[in-house]
Protein backbone atom coordinates (compact mmCIF):
# COMPACT_ATOMS: atom_id res chain seq x y z
CA UNK A 1 0.00 0.00 0.00
CA UNK A 2 1.38 3.42 -0.90
CA UNK A 3 2.32 5.48 2.31
CA UNK A 4 0.18 8.38 3.25
CA UNK A 5 3.42 10.45 4.12
CA UNK A 6 7.02 9.55 2.07
CA UNK A 7 9.72 11.40 3.70
CA UNK A 8 12.95 10.53 1.86
CA UNK A 9 16.62 11.83 2.54
CA UNK A 10 15.73 14.71 3.97
CA UNK A 11 18.08 16.88 5.63
CA UNK A 12 17.66 20.46 7.76
CA UNK A 13 20.63 22.95 8.27
CA UNK A 14 19.42 26.10 9.89
CA UNK A 15 21.35 29.19 9.51
CA UNK A 16 23.65 29.13 12.15
CA UNK A 17 25.05 26.11 10.52
CA UNK A 18 22.96 23.51 12.70
CA UNK A 19 22.30 20.55 11.67
CA UNK A 20 18.83 19.32 12.86
CA UNK A 21 17.59 16.11 10.58
CA UNK A 22 20.38 14.42 8.77
CA UNK A 23 19.12 12.07 5.66
CA UNK A 24 15.78 11.25 7.16
CA UNK A 25 14.28 8.05 5.53
CA UNK A 26 10.27 7.84 6.92
CA UNK A 27 7.50 6.16 5.35
CA UNK A 28 3.77 6.34 7.32
CA UNK A 29 1.01 4.01 6.84
CA UNK A 30 -2.43 5.05 6.34
CA UNK A 31 -4.75 4.90 9.21
CA UNK A 32 -2.04 3.98 11.82
CA UNK A 33 -1.19 5.67 14.80
CA UNK A 34 2.51 6.76 14.39
CA UNK A 35 4.63 7.88 17.48
CA UNK A 36 7.48 9.41 16.74
CA UNK A 37 9.66 9.58 20.15
CA UNK A 38 12.83 11.35 21.15
CA UNK A 39 14.88 13.46 23.26
CA UNK A 40 14.57 17.44 23.51
CA UNK A 41 16.58 19.26 20.29
CA UNK A 42 16.36 15.23 18.20
CA UNK A 43 14.76 16.86 15.39
CA UNK A 44 10.60 15.96 16.02
CA UNK A 45 9.62 19.30 15.58
CA UNK A 46 11.69 20.06 13.27
CA UNK A 47 10.80 16.85 10.95
CA UNK A 48 6.78 17.53 11.37
CA UNK A 49 7.66 21.50 10.55
CA UNK A 50 9.10 20.48 7.31
CA UNK A 51 6.26 17.94 6.54
CA UNK A 52 3.66 20.88 6.99
CA UNK A 53 5.09 23.53 5.09
CA UNK A 54 6.16 25.76 8.32
CA UNK A 55 10.00 25.13 7.79
CA UNK A 56 11.68 25.05 4.12
CA UNK A 57 13.89 21.39 4.05
CA UNK A 58 16.98 21.84 3.18
CA UNK A 59 17.44 18.42 0.97
CA UNK A 60 15.25 15.31 0.23
CA UNK A 61 11.82 15.28 -0.77
CA UNK A 62 8.41 14.56 1.36
CA UNK A 63 5.20 13.68 -0.26
CA UNK A 64 2.06 13.84 2.09
CA UNK A 65 -1.25 12.51 0.69
CA UNK A 66 0.10 11.32 -2.88
CA UNK A 67 1.38 15.07 -3.45
CA UNK A 68 4.76 16.67 -3.05
CA UNK A 69 4.54 19.23 -0.64
CA UNK A 70 6.61 21.79 -2.41
CA UNK A 71 5.56 21.37 -6.19
CA UNK A 72 1.42 20.58 -4.88
CA UNK A 73 1.92 21.99 -1.40
CA UNK A 74 -2.02 23.35 -1.95
CA UNK A 75 -2.90 19.50 -1.94
CA UNK A 76 -0.63 17.99 0.06
CA UNK A 77 -1.33 21.16 3.00
CA UNK A 78 -5.31 20.72 2.38
CA UNK A 79 -4.34 16.94 3.91
CA UNK A 80 -2.29 17.70 7.10
CA UNK A 81 -4.17 19.06 10.41
CA UNK A 82 -1.48 19.82 13.23
CA UNK A 83 -1.69 20.60 16.79
CA UNK A 84 1.73 22.44 17.57
CA UNK A 85 3.40 22.06 20.80
CA UNK A 86 3.05 25.44 22.12
CA UNK A 87 -0.26 26.77 23.15
CA UNK A 88 -0.63 29.27 20.23
CA UNK A 89 -4.26 30.54 20.04
CA UNK A 90 -5.86 33.77 19.10
CA UNK A 91 -6.31 35.14 22.89
CA UNK A 92 -9.11 37.75 22.16
CA UNK A 93 -11.28 35.51 19.44
CA UNK A 94 -14.01 32.99 20.76
CA UNK A 95 -13.45 29.58 19.70
CA UNK A 96 -16.40 29.62 17.17
CA UNK A 97 -14.60 32.28 15.30
CA UNK A 98 -10.88 30.72 15.75
CA UNK A 99 -12.40 27.61 14.50
CA UNK A 100 -14.35 28.34 11.62
CA UNK A 101 -11.47 30.75 10.51
CA UNK A 102 -9.31 27.94 10.31
CA UNK A 103 -11.49 26.08 8.11
CA UNK A 104 -11.75 29.07 5.85
CA UNK A 105 -7.97 29.19 5.51
CA UNK A 106 -7.78 25.37 4.45
CA UNK A 107 -9.67 26.37 1.72
CA UNK A 108 -13.15 24.89 3.03
CA UNK A 109 -16.88 26.29 2.46
CA UNK A 110 -18.32 27.55 5.61
CA UNK A 111 -20.02 24.11 7.20
CA UNK A 112 -21.50 24.84 10.31
CA UNK A 113 -23.09 21.66 11.79
CA UNK A 114 -19.42 20.02 11.00
CA UNK A 115 -17.68 22.75 13.48
CA UNK A 116 -20.63 22.23 15.81
CA UNK A 117 -20.30 18.62 15.67
CA UNK A 118 -16.04 19.21 16.09
CA UNK A 119 -17.08 21.20 19.14
CA UNK A 120 -19.41 18.81 20.76
CA UNK A 121 -16.96 15.70 20.22
CA UNK A 122 -14.75 18.01 22.69
CA UNK A 123 -16.51 19.46 24.88
CA UNK A 124 -16.17 23.29 23.72
CA UNK A 125 -19.68 23.40 22.49
CA UNK A 126 -20.74 24.97 25.63
CA UNK A 127 -17.98 27.12 25.28
CA UNK A 128 -17.98 28.35 21.42
CA UNK A 129 -18.86 31.79 22.33
CA UNK A 130 -15.91 32.40 25.00
CA UNK A 131 -12.99 34.43 24.52
CA UNK A 132 -10.03 31.99 24.54
CA UNK A 133 -8.22 33.78 26.77
CA UNK A 134 -10.67 32.81 29.18
CA UNK A 135 -10.15 29.11 29.13
CA UNK A 136 -7.68 26.83 31.02
CA UNK A 137 -4.65 24.93 29.36
CA UNK A 138 -6.49 22.12 28.57
CA UNK A 139 -9.21 23.89 27.30
CA UNK A 140 -7.13 25.85 24.71
CA UNK A 141 -5.65 22.22 23.75
CA UNK A 142 -8.53 20.95 22.88
CA UNK A 143 -9.08 24.52 20.93
CA UNK A 144 -6.22 23.74 18.63
CA UNK A 145 -7.35 20.19 18.31
CA UNK A 146 -10.81 21.45 16.64
CA UNK A 147 -8.94 24.11 14.97
CA UNK A 148 -6.57 21.44 12.96
CA UNK A 149 -9.60 19.36 12.84
CA UNK A 150 -12.07 22.09 11.33
CA UNK A 151 -10.50 21.20 7.49
CA UNK A 152 -11.58 17.42 8.13
CA UNK A 153 -7.69 16.49 7.57
CA UNK A 154 -6.12 12.83 6.35
CA UNK A 155 -3.47 13.22 8.36
CA UNK A 156 -3.18 14.93 11.41
CA UNK A 157 0.15 15.86 13.66
CA UNK A 158 -0.22 15.95 17.33
CA UNK A 159 3.51 17.85 18.72
CA UNK A 160 3.32 17.01 22.59
CA UNK A 161 -0.52 16.72 22.54
CA UNK A 162 -0.65 16.03 26.36
CA UNK A 163 2.14 18.28 27.35
CA UNK A 164 0.88 19.72 30.85
CA UNK A 165 -2.79 19.04 30.53
CA UNK A 166 -4.09 16.68 33.85
CA UNK A 167 -4.79 12.59 33.73
CA UNK A 168 -8.60 12.64 32.90
CA UNK A 169 -7.92 14.93 29.76
CA UNK A 170 -4.99 13.09 28.33
CA UNK A 171 -7.60 9.91 28.86
CA UNK A 172 -10.42 11.71 27.05
CA UNK A 173 -7.85 13.16 24.28
CA UNK A 174 -6.20 9.48 23.66
CA UNK A 175 -9.98 8.46 22.93
CA UNK A 176 -10.22 11.38 20.61
CA UNK A 177 -7.25 10.14 18.75
CA UNK A 178 -8.07 6.34 19.10
CA UNK A 179 -12.00 7.47 17.16
CA UNK A 180 -9.66 10.23 14.81
CA UNK A 181 -7.94 6.48 13.62
CA UNK A 182 -11.39 4.44 13.41
CA UNK A 183 -12.49 7.03 11.40
CA UNK A 184 -9.05 6.74 8.95
CA UNK A 185 -7.73 9.51 10.00
CA UNK A 186 -4.21 8.82 10.00
CA UNK A 187 -1.99 10.31 13.30
CA UNK A 188 1.71 10.78 13.70
CA UNK A 189 2.05 12.29 17.41
CA UNK A 190 5.54 13.02 18.70
CA UNK A 191 5.69 12.92 22.70
CA UNK A 192 7.78 12.52 25.91
CA UNK A 193 5.08 10.53 27.97
CA UNK A 194 6.37 7.10 26.90
CA UNK A 195 3.54 5.72 28.61
CA UNK A 196 0.99 7.87 25.89
CA UNK A 197 3.10 5.69 22.48
CA UNK A 198 2.65 2.83 24.49
CA UNK A 199 -0.63 2.84 25.29
CA UNK A 200 -1.47 4.80 21.59
CA UNK A 201 0.73 3.92 18.68
CA UNK A 202 0.63 0.88 16.07
CA UNK A 203 4.18 2.05 14.82
CA UNK A 204 6.90 3.59 16.76
CA UNK A 205 9.82 5.74 15.35
CA UNK A 206 12.66 6.66 17.59
CA UNK A 207 14.85 9.87 16.48
CA UNK A 208 17.93 11.09 18.03
CA UNK A 209 20.52 13.56 17.03
CA UNK A 210 18.57 14.39 13.78
CA UNK A 211 18.61 10.41 12.68
CA UNK A 212 15.49 8.16 12.88
CA UNK A 213 17.71 5.05 14.63
CA UNK A 214 14.73 2.92 14.58
CA UNK A 215 10.88 2.15 13.21
CA UNK A 216 9.12 -1.00 13.94
CA UNK A 217 5.29 -1.92 15.32
CA UNK A 218 5.15 -1.49 18.89
CA UNK A 219 4.10 -4.36 20.04
CA UNK A 220 7.53 -5.85 17.72
CA UNK A 221 9.56 -3.67 19.34
CA UNK A 222 8.91 -4.50 23.35
CA UNK A 223 9.19 -8.35 21.79
CA UNK A 224 12.78 -7.84 20.05
CA UNK A 225 14.23 -5.34 22.46
CA UNK A 226 12.28 -5.88 25.51
CA UNK A 227 14.30 -7.66 28.18
CA UNK A 228 12.80 -9.10 31.38
CA UNK A 229 14.10 -9.41 34.99
CA UNK A 230 13.63 -11.68 37.43
CA UNK A 231 14.06 -10.93 41.09
CA UNK A 232 14.97 -13.62 43.77
CA UNK A 233 13.82 -12.20 47.69
CA UNK A 234 16.74 -14.12 49.90
CA UNK A 235 15.92 -15.09 53.09
CA UNK A 236 19.12 -14.06 54.62
CA UNK A 237 21.63 -11.28 53.18
CA UNK A 238 24.32 -12.75 50.36
CA UNK A 239 27.58 -10.93 49.55
CA UNK A 240 29.26 -12.83 46.68
CA UNK A 241 27.57 -14.77 43.94
CA UNK A 242 28.71 -18.35 44.41
CA UNK A 243 31.15 -19.19 41.32
CA UNK A 244 28.55 -21.76 39.95
CA UNK A 245 26.17 -18.56 38.83
CA UNK A 246 28.69 -16.45 37.69
CA UNK A 247 28.07 -17.19 34.08
CA UNK A 248 24.16 -15.61 34.74
CA UNK A 249 23.81 -11.94 34.48
CA UNK A 250 23.33 -11.87 37.91
CA UNK A 251 23.52 -8.68 40.26
CA UNK A 252 22.84 -7.93 44.35
CA UNK A 253 20.70 -5.73 45.62
CA UNK A 254 22.63 -3.08 47.65
CA UNK A 255 21.08 -4.26 51.09
CA UNK A 256 22.60 -8.06 49.80
CA UNK A 257 18.96 -9.48 49.99
CA UNK A 258 18.06 -9.39 46.41
CA UNK A 259 19.59 -10.86 43.38
CA UNK A 260 18.46 -9.65 40.05
CA UNK A 261 18.68 -11.64 37.01
CA UNK A 262 17.81 -10.02 33.35
CA UNK A 263 17.41 -12.08 30.64
CA UNK A 264 16.38 -11.50 27.30
CA UNK A 265 12.61 -13.37 26.19
CA UNK A 266 13.51 -13.89 22.79
CA UNK A 267 16.25 -16.91 24.24
CA UNK A 268 15.02 -20.25 24.00
CA UNK A 269 16.42 -20.86 27.12
CA UNK A 270 15.80 -18.39 30.08
CA UNK A 271 18.16 -20.12 32.73
CA UNK A 272 15.45 -19.16 35.17
CA UNK A 273 15.13 -22.94 36.04
CA UNK A 274 19.11 -23.84 35.91
CA UNK A 275 19.43 -20.58 38.43
CA UNK A 276 17.04 -21.39 41.01
CA UNK A 277 18.04 -25.29 40.95
CA UNK A 278 21.52 -23.89 41.89
CA UNK A 279 20.35 -21.34 44.79
CA UNK A 280 19.12 -24.80 46.03
CA UNK A 281 22.72 -26.51 45.27
CA UNK A 282 24.06 -23.58 47.16
CA UNK A 283 21.60 -23.45 50.01
CA UNK A 284 20.62 -20.14 49.03
CA UNK A 285 16.87 -20.00 50.32
CA UNK A 286 14.43 -17.87 49.07
CA UNK A 287 11.23 -16.43 50.45
CA UNK A 288 9.70 -14.52 46.66
CA UNK A 289 9.85 -14.27 43.01
CA UNK A 290 9.03 -10.91 41.03
CA UNK A 291 9.40 -10.75 37.17
CA UNK A 292 8.81 -7.50 35.42
CA UNK A 293 9.02 -6.89 31.48
CA UNK A 294 11.22 -3.57 30.28
CA UNK A 295 8.69 -1.01 29.42
CA UNK A 296 9.62 1.27 25.95
CA UNK A 297 10.89 4.07 28.13
CA UNK A 298 13.45 1.92 28.85
CA UNK A 299 14.15 0.37 25.82
CA UNK A 300 13.96 4.18 24.54
CA UNK A 301 16.36 4.87 26.69
CA UNK A 302 18.59 2.15 25.80
CA UNK A 303 18.46 3.13 22.12
CA UNK A 304 18.82 6.77 22.68
CA UNK A 305 21.86 6.35 24.79
CA UNK A 306 22.91 3.52 22.62
CA UNK A 307 23.35 6.03 19.90
CA UNK A 308 25.68 8.60 21.68
CA UNK B 1 -6.92 30.91 -6.13
CA UNK B 2 -8.17 29.83 -2.60
CA UNK B 3 -10.71 32.63 -1.90
CA UNK B 4 -12.12 31.00 1.11
CA UNK B 5 -8.58 31.54 2.93
CA UNK B 6 -8.19 35.08 1.17
CA UNK B 7 -12.02 35.61 3.21
CA UNK B 8 -10.79 34.12 6.16
CA UNK B 9 -7.72 35.95 6.75
CA UNK B 10 -9.58 39.47 5.49
CA UNK B 11 -12.89 38.66 7.52
CA UNK B 12 -10.42 37.59 10.82
CA UNK B 13 -8.19 40.87 10.66
CA UNK B 14 -11.86 43.41 9.90
CA UNK B 15 -13.19 41.65 13.11
CA UNK B 16 -10.46 42.42 14.99
CA UNK B 17 -11.48 46.26 13.55
CA UNK B 18 -14.89 45.88 14.73
CA UNK B 19 -14.03 44.43 18.67
CA UNK B 20 -11.52 47.59 19.18
CA UNK B 21 -13.75 50.43 17.84
CA UNK B 22 -12.80 53.01 19.41
CA UNK B 23 -8.90 52.67 19.26
CA UNK B 24 -9.56 51.49 15.70
CA UNK B 25 -11.78 54.05 14.05
CA UNK B 26 -12.81 56.67 16.89
CA UNK B 27 -9.65 57.49 17.94
CA UNK B 28 -7.59 58.31 14.55
CA UNK B 29 -11.53 60.01 13.67
CA UNK B 30 -11.28 62.36 16.62
CA UNK B 31 -7.85 63.36 17.12
CA UNK B 32 -7.51 64.38 13.19
CA UNK B 33 -11.20 66.15 13.90
CA UNK B 34 -9.10 68.25 16.31
CA UNK B 35 -6.62 69.23 14.18
CA UNK B 36 -9.76 70.46 12.04
CA UNK B 37 -11.18 72.48 15.03
CA UNK B 38 -7.70 74.19 15.92
CA UNK B 39 -5.74 74.56 13.05
CA UNK B 40 -9.01 74.62 10.65
CA UNK B 41 -11.55 76.61 12.43
CA UNK B 42 -9.86 78.69 15.35
CA UNK B 43 -6.19 79.58 14.09
CA UNK B 44 -7.41 79.02 10.13
CA UNK B 45 -10.00 81.44 10.05
CA UNK B 46 -7.41 84.29 10.72
CA UNK B 47 -4.42 82.96 8.61
CA UNK B 48 -4.41 84.45 4.60
CA UNK B 49 -5.95 81.78 1.68
CA UNK B 50 -3.13 79.83 0.13
CA UNK B 51 -3.59 79.33 -3.58
CA UNK B 52 -6.83 80.31 -3.42
CA UNK B 53 -7.95 78.06 -1.31
CA UNK B 54 -9.29 78.61 2.94
CA UNK B 55 -6.53 77.37 5.22
CA UNK B 56 -9.16 75.59 7.29
CA UNK B 57 -10.45 73.65 3.85
CA UNK B 58 -6.42 73.48 2.87
CA UNK B 59 -5.18 71.29 5.71
CA UNK B 60 -8.05 68.78 5.14
CA UNK B 61 -6.13 66.36 2.23
CA UNK B 62 -2.50 67.00 4.09
CA UNK B 63 -4.18 65.68 7.45
CA UNK B 64 -6.16 62.82 5.76
CA UNK B 65 -3.08 61.65 4.31
CA UNK B 66 -1.03 61.74 7.53
CA UNK B 67 -4.11 59.76 9.08
CA UNK B 68 -3.97 57.55 5.96
CA UNK B 69 0.28 57.00 6.18
CA UNK B 70 -0.30 56.18 10.03
CA UNK B 71 -3.34 54.08 9.89
CA UNK B 72 -2.15 51.76 7.32
CA UNK B 73 1.28 51.16 8.66
CA UNK B 74 -0.20 50.85 11.77
CA UNK B 75 -3.40 48.32 10.67
CA UNK B 76 -0.59 46.16 8.35
CA UNK B 77 2.36 45.74 10.82
CA UNK B 78 0.08 44.90 13.99
CA UNK B 79 -2.21 42.56 11.62
CA UNK B 80 0.86 40.16 10.25
CA UNK B 81 3.22 41.15 13.45
CA UNK B 82 0.97 39.78 16.40
CA UNK B 83 0.52 36.34 14.70
CA UNK B 84 4.20 36.26 14.83
CA UNK B 85 4.62 37.64 18.35
CA UNK B 86 1.63 35.05 19.58
CA UNK B 87 3.14 32.31 17.21
CA UNK B 88 -0.52 32.20 16.25
CA UNK B 89 1.49 32.28 12.42
CA UNK B 90 2.40 28.58 12.09
CA UNK B 91 -1.31 28.69 11.07
CA UNK B 92 -1.20 30.44 8.20
CA UNK B 93 2.07 29.00 6.91
CA UNK B 94 0.94 25.56 7.51
CA UNK B 95 -2.20 26.67 5.43
CA UNK B 96 -2.79 25.98 1.35
CA UNK B 97 -2.33 29.70 0.69
CA UNK B 98 -0.48 31.44 -1.85
CA UNK B 99 1.31 34.45 -0.67
CA UNK B 100 -0.45 36.36 -3.29
CA UNK B 101 -3.39 34.93 -0.86
CA UNK B 102 -2.05 36.12 2.41
CA UNK B 103 -1.01 39.54 1.16
CA UNK B 104 -4.65 40.13 -0.07
CA UNK B 105 -5.97 39.32 3.26
CA UNK B 106 -3.73 41.00 5.31
CA UNK B 107 -3.00 44.56 3.31
CA UNK B 108 -6.62 44.04 1.92
CA UNK B 109 -7.91 44.38 5.45
CA UNK B 110 -5.23 47.43 6.14
CA UNK B 111 -6.19 48.92 3.51
CA UNK B 112 -9.96 48.83 3.85
CA UNK B 113 -9.58 49.84 7.07
CA UNK B 114 -7.48 52.73 6.56
CA UNK B 115 -9.95 54.23 3.36
CA UNK B 116 -12.64 53.81 5.98
CA UNK B 117 -11.34 56.09 8.31
CA UNK B 118 -10.00 58.65 5.87
CA UNK B 119 -14.09 58.62 4.64
CA UNK B 120 -15.04 59.19 8.15
CA UNK B 121 -12.33 62.12 8.53
CA UNK B 122 -13.28 63.66 5.28
CA UNK B 123 -17.20 63.34 6.20
CA UNK B 124 -16.21 64.73 9.99
CA UNK B 125 -14.18 67.63 8.27
CA UNK B 126 -17.52 69.18 6.33
CA UNK B 127 -18.91 69.66 10.12
CA UNK B 128 -16.01 72.36 10.85
CA UNK B 129 -14.85 73.08 7.18
CA UNK B 130 -16.63 74.31 3.56
CA UNK B 131 -14.65 72.53 1.24
CA UNK B 132 -15.28 70.69 -2.58
CA UNK B 133 -13.88 68.09 -4.02
CA UNK B 134 -12.83 68.70 -7.44
CA UNK B 135 -11.55 65.07 -8.68
CA UNK B 136 -14.08 62.68 -6.62
CA UNK B 137 -12.63 59.48 -9.21
CA UNK B 138 -9.22 60.61 -8.72
CA UNK B 139 -9.34 61.30 -5.48
CA UNK B 140 -10.93 58.35 -4.31
CA UNK B 141 -8.15 56.49 -6.15
CA UNK B 142 -5.11 58.46 -4.55
CA UNK B 143 -7.08 57.35 -1.27
CA UNK B 144 -6.93 53.26 -2.13
CA UNK B 145 -3.42 53.86 -3.83
CA UNK B 146 -1.57 55.06 -1.01
CA UNK B 147 -3.53 52.80 1.78
CA UNK B 148 -2.48 49.64 0.00
CA UNK B 149 1.26 51.11 -0.61
CA UNK B 150 1.30 52.27 2.93
CA UNK B 151 -0.44 48.80 4.12
CA UNK B 152 2.52 46.83 1.90
CA UNK B 153 4.96 49.05 3.82
CA UNK B 154 3.34 48.07 6.92
CA UNK B 155 3.15 44.40 6.46
CA UNK B 156 7.08 44.71 5.67
CA UNK B 157 7.73 46.81 8.99
CA UNK B 158 5.53 43.82 10.64
CA UNK B 159 7.80 41.31 9.26
CA UNK B 160 11.16 42.70 10.00
CA UNK B 161 9.77 44.07 13.40
CA UNK B 162 11.04 41.73 16.45
CA UNK B 163 9.60 43.85 19.34
CA UNK B 164 6.47 45.98 19.70
CA UNK B 165 9.15 48.91 20.07
CA UNK B 166 10.38 48.34 16.54
CA UNK B 167 6.83 47.96 15.24
CA UNK B 168 6.11 51.89 16.55
CA UNK B 169 9.69 53.06 15.76
CA UNK B 170 9.11 53.78 11.41
CA UNK B 171 5.87 54.96 11.54
CA UNK B 172 6.36 57.56 14.63
CA UNK B 173 10.27 58.07 13.88
CA UNK B 174 10.12 58.82 10.34
CA UNK B 175 6.78 58.73 8.99
CA UNK B 176 4.92 60.87 11.21
CA UNK B 177 8.19 63.59 10.81
CA UNK B 178 7.59 63.43 6.91
CA UNK B 179 4.51 63.96 6.80
CA UNK B 180 4.63 66.88 9.09
CA UNK B 181 6.88 68.10 6.72
CA UNK B 182 5.18 67.17 3.88
CA UNK B 183 3.11 69.59 3.24
CA UNK B 184 0.04 68.97 5.73
CA UNK B 185 0.00 72.66 6.63
CA UNK B 186 1.16 74.66 4.51
CA UNK B 187 2.34 75.17 1.00
CA UNK B 188 5.83 74.36 0.15
CA UNK B 189 6.17 77.86 -2.29
CA UNK B 190 6.03 79.62 1.28
CA UNK B 191 9.00 78.09 2.76
CA UNK B 192 12.96 79.46 1.35
CA UNK B 193 14.58 78.66 -1.57
CA UNK B 194 16.95 75.99 0.41
CA UNK B 195 14.28 74.43 2.16
CA UNK B 196 12.08 73.98 -1.07
CA UNK B 197 14.72 72.00 -3.02
CA UNK B 198 15.11 69.57 0.33
CA UNK B 199 11.41 69.28 0.60
CA UNK B 200 11.61 67.91 -2.95
CA UNK B 201 13.30 64.39 -1.46
CA UNK B 202 10.63 63.87 1.25
CA UNK B 203 8.22 61.15 -0.96
CA UNK B 204 5.56 62.37 1.30
CA UNK B 205 5.78 65.64 -0.12
CA UNK B 206 4.24 63.89 -3.88
CA UNK B 207 1.60 62.11 -1.83
CA UNK B 208 0.09 64.54 -0.12
CA UNK B 209 0.49 66.80 -3.45
CA UNK B 210 -1.46 64.80 -5.71
CA UNK B 211 -4.20 64.42 -2.87
CA UNK B 212 -4.54 68.04 -2.28
CA UNK B 213 -5.38 68.28 -6.36
CA UNK B 214 -7.85 66.49 -6.45
CA UNK B 215 -9.85 68.17 -3.83
CA UNK B 216 -8.73 72.01 -4.86
CA UNK B 217 -6.94 71.80 -8.36
CA UNK B 218 -3.78 72.88 -7.30
CA UNK B 219 -0.67 71.18 -6.18
CA UNK B 220 2.99 71.85 -5.08
CA UNK B 221 4.30 69.28 -7.94
CA UNK B 222 2.96 67.95 -10.98
CA UNK B 223 0.31 65.79 -10.50
CA UNK B 224 1.84 63.19 -13.17
CA UNK B 225 4.90 63.09 -11.12
CA UNK B 226 2.91 62.85 -7.95
CA UNK B 227 1.15 59.91 -9.51
CA UNK B 228 4.83 58.25 -10.62
CA UNK B 229 5.95 58.51 -7.63
CA UNK B 230 3.15 56.46 -5.40
CA UNK B 231 3.34 53.99 -8.05
CA UNK B 232 6.80 53.63 -7.54
CA UNK B 233 6.86 53.39 -4.11
CA UNK B 234 4.18 51.10 -4.53
CA UNK B 235 6.47 48.69 -6.65
CA UNK B 236 9.32 48.88 -4.14
CA UNK B 237 6.96 47.47 -1.78
CA UNK B 238 5.90 44.72 -4.37
CA UNK B 239 9.46 44.01 -4.72
CA UNK B 240 10.10 43.78 -0.85
CA UNK B 241 7.00 41.96 -0.31
CA UNK B 242 7.84 39.61 -3.04
CA UNK B 243 11.81 39.26 -1.72
CA UNK B 244 10.41 38.32 1.78
CA UNK B 245 8.33 35.49 0.21
CA UNK B 246 10.93 34.39 -1.72
CA UNK B 247 13.80 34.25 1.09
CA UNK B 248 11.39 33.27 4.21
CA UNK B 249 12.58 36.13 6.10
CA UNK B 250 11.50 36.25 9.55
CA UNK B 251 8.44 33.88 8.51
CA UNK B 252 10.32 30.30 7.46
CA UNK B 253 13.67 29.45 8.67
Amino acid sequence: MQPIISVQNVSKIYKGGFQALKHVDLEIKKGEIFALLGPNGAGKTTLISIICGIVNLSEGTVNAAGFDIVKDYRAARGAIGLVPQELSTDAFESVWNTVTFSRGLFGKPRNDAYIEKVLRDLSLWEKRHTSIRELSGGMKRRVLIAKALSHEPQILFLDEPTAGVDVELRRDMWAMVRELRRKGVTIILTTHYIEEAEEMADRIGIISKGEIILVDDKSALMEKLGQKQLAIQLQHPLTEIPANLSQYALTISEDNVTLVYTFDTQNEETGVAEILRKLNENGIEFKDLHSSQSSLEDIFVSLVHGND
Amino acid sequence: MNFYAVKAIYKFEMARTWRTLMQSIASPVLSTSLYFIVFGTAIGSRMQSINGVDYGAFIIPGLVMLTLLTQSLSNASFGIYFPRFSGTIFEVLSAPVSYVEILLGYVGAAASKSVMVGMLILVTARCFVDYEIQHPVWMFAFLVFTSVTFSLFGFIIGIWADSFEKLQLIPMMVITPLAFLGGSFYSIDMLPPFWQTVTLFNPVVYLISGFRWSFFGVADVNVALSLGMTVLFLVLCIVGVAWIFKTGYRLKD
